[in-house]
């Protein structure tokens, strides 16, 4: 399926049998996880070390399986599904929930209106922005630099209080409905959200001089883990990790979903500044500049958002859609999140599969971490950005 | 305490003395399991973090259960997952506590009816000393299970305690007391062994 030869740095995989003086060495297998504090959640690897060098990976899921598909099925309308969607993603909910919708939306063909869509564009980037936020905290923690978590964390937290202002949840939101939205939201969201943007903008300044540019973090994860564009391209890896390898896929400008076409934005690709094409860095540095591309996208949202229009309007009283099936997949944070549901015009999914990104991203780690040291294998896990909830369902 | 605990026939004031200093101490630096399953530990990291920082009550993660006192279990355990957090408590170093954080670690959450591979509650593997409700609790709420902690751990005694297999009479005191004390066998306790606080004794009593 893949070229071997475009697997990261060349190293010599055969073992000395003999050192000469008597010594044998062998193949050392070490478990690395579930609970280890740099996997993000439940993640188990199975590593085979020659001395400190990764010789072969193996992840093993499946610590946090939590039967989505089978709720779906059994929860006997297609509303009830929206909860259990958000702790698919836990990090990202509202992008979850608005790929859920609109692919509830194509099916029942319900046209939602533009008041409804300009709010939920804005709360999938304000999302979108947190995730990658959060995102970046860990990645800098598990190489080692503590600070950026805090500060990255002050400004989720505000994202995270536009979000509890509309919707009254934090993390799980149970927001973006079927055909519309929970509840309006508040007076002053247009305020609250252009005062955000206005106040993040000079924090990625920052958080490029904190971390980004830090001397220890490039050489951390500059020329590690890398991820060729063909192999990419062949696993199937989409979102910023994809676009770390150079690629110029957003599907949110490629196959625009709900309003992105109306929007100005650019999409940001690695370009492989700090050492190849496709390393660590790149991906870590494709998520710092997309949440400036996120802000752009909120900018221009907040200008041009109605006033008016129930956001309640198209909700449909009975959710009961035609048989059928429909596949529609969105950009998250993660990459492309698709959801496949049949319909056999009862009140519950016949069938509903997730296409989850972060499980395809993952699939591409036991080729991309031959040769790596032990302590690059965190970083390796930190730049693809799994969530576990995602990957095991 | 450790070696203390539970040496002393009577209490007098410098037990007491030794014992609310001791327990002091150890409420305040309350260490925890830096493990995460699922979305709780996001509202974890998030109360470990800036705005609400766990550390103005002396509590700082560790990343192996050998040097942690508390176990924070912050989110949905799967049956694969319970036989490792059951092994992760037993390499704890005594005296060690459970915090089940969230809907899904204390009764199976969302998943309880038809999660099929969700353990519905993680006191069926471990003992859990402080249930923290909600999917996902606030910051706020983990705080406050942490603060009750506290106040149970203020409540330890280098005293011969309670001798389990005796009835056992638990009195709220008010605030943040409690006695706990062996009685006489009585006909009463012959058939209920434990009596809780205050109130539902005085409801027995009006029959209620």
């Amino acid at each position: 399926m893949t070229d071997v030869k475009e697997k990261g740095p060349e190293v010599t995989l055969t073992l000395p049998a003999d050192t000469g003086n008597g010594l044998k060495t062998q193949e050392m297998i070490i478990n690395m996880g579930p609970q280890h504090p740099s996997t993000h959640g439940v993640l188990r690897m199975e590593l085979t070390l020659n001395g400190e060098i990764v010789t072969k990976a193996i992840p093993h899921i499946g610590y946090l399986h939590r039967c989505f598909e089978k709720h779906s099925e059994a929860m006997n309308d297609y509303a009830k599904v929206i909860p259990y969607v958000d702790r698919m993603d836990y990090v990202a909910a509202m992008n979850n929930e608005l790929g859920y919708a609109i692919a509830m939306e194509r099916l029942m063909d319900i046209r939602v209106n533009d008041r409804v869509e300009y709010i939920r564009v804005i709360m999938a980037e304000l999302q979108r922005v947190a995730s990658h936020l959060l995102a970046i905290g860990t990645f800098g923690l598990d190489i080692g630099a503590f600070t950026p978590f805090l500060y990255c964390f002050i400004e989720r937290e505000k994202i995270l209080d536009i979000f509890e202002k509309a919707s009254g949840a934090r993390l799980l939101y149970n927001y973006i409905w079927i055909g519309g939205l929970m509840n309006d939201v508040p007076a002053d969201f247009k305020s609250d959200t252009a005062a955000f943007v206005k106040s993040f903008r000079p924090k990625i300044k920052e958080l490029n001089d904190l971390l980004s540019m830090n001397r220890i973090f490039i050489d951390r994860t500059a020329n590690i883990g890398v991820l060729p564009e063909k192999v990419a391209i062949n696993y199937g890896v989409s979102g910023p990790s994809l676009r770390g390898s150079g690629v110029k896929w957003d599907l949110r400008r490629d196959d625009p979903y709900s309003i992105y076409d109306r929007f100005e934005f650019d999409v940001i690709v690695g370009k492989g500044e700090m050492g190849t094409l496709g390393d660590c860095w790149d991906r870590y540095i494709v998520r710092v500049w997309e949440m400036e591309e996120s802000l752009k996208i909120i900018e221009q949202a907040l200008d041009s958002m109605p006033d008016d229009g129930d956001v309640q309007e198209a909700i449909p009283k009975k959710i009961r859609p035609p048989a059928g099936e429909i596949y529609c997949r969105t950009e998250t944070p993660r990459g492309e999140l698709g959801y496949y549901i049949i319909s056999d015009k009862s009140t519950s999914p016949y069938r509903i599969k997730a296409r989850a990104p972060s499980f395809v991203n993952l699939s591409v780690l036991p080729a991309i971490s031959i040769g790596a040291m032990v302590a690059d294998m965190v970083a390796i896990i930190g730049s693809i950005d799994i969530v576990l909830g995602e990957v095991d369902r | 305490m450790g070696l203390l605990d539970k040496k002393y026939q009577d209490s007098n004031i410098i037990i007491v003395s030794l014992e609310k200093a001791l327990n002091w101490a150890r409420k305040s630096s309350l260490w925890y399991m830096q493990f995460g399953l699922a979305c709780c530990a996001i509202e974890m990291m998030a109360t470990a973090a800036s705005r609400y920082d766990f550390d103005r009550f002396g509590i700082i993660p560790r990343s192996s259960p050998r040097q942690a006192d508390v176990m924070i279990v912050a989110g949905t355990v799967t049956l694969k997952m319970a036989t490792r957090i059951k092994r992760l408590y037993e390499q704890m170093s005594e005296p060690r506590y459970v915090i089940s954080m969230g809907s899904c670690s204390n009764c199976g959450g969302p998943y309880w009816e038809h999660g099929y591979h969700v353990l519905k509650g993680v006191d069926r593997v471990v003992p859990v000393d402080v249930y923290v409700p909600g999917c996902p609790p606030r910051p706020e709420a983990l705080l406050q299970g942490f603060l009750h902690l506290q106040k149970k751990i203020m409540n330890e005694t280098l005293v011969v305690g309670i001798n389990p297999d005796k009835p056992v009479v638990i009195q709220d005191k008010g605030g943040d007391q409690i006695d706990i004390a062996n009685v006489d066998e009585t006909d009463e306790h012959k058939t209920a062994q434990i009596e809780f606080p205050q109130q539902d004794v005085k409801r027995k009593k009006e029959g209620a």
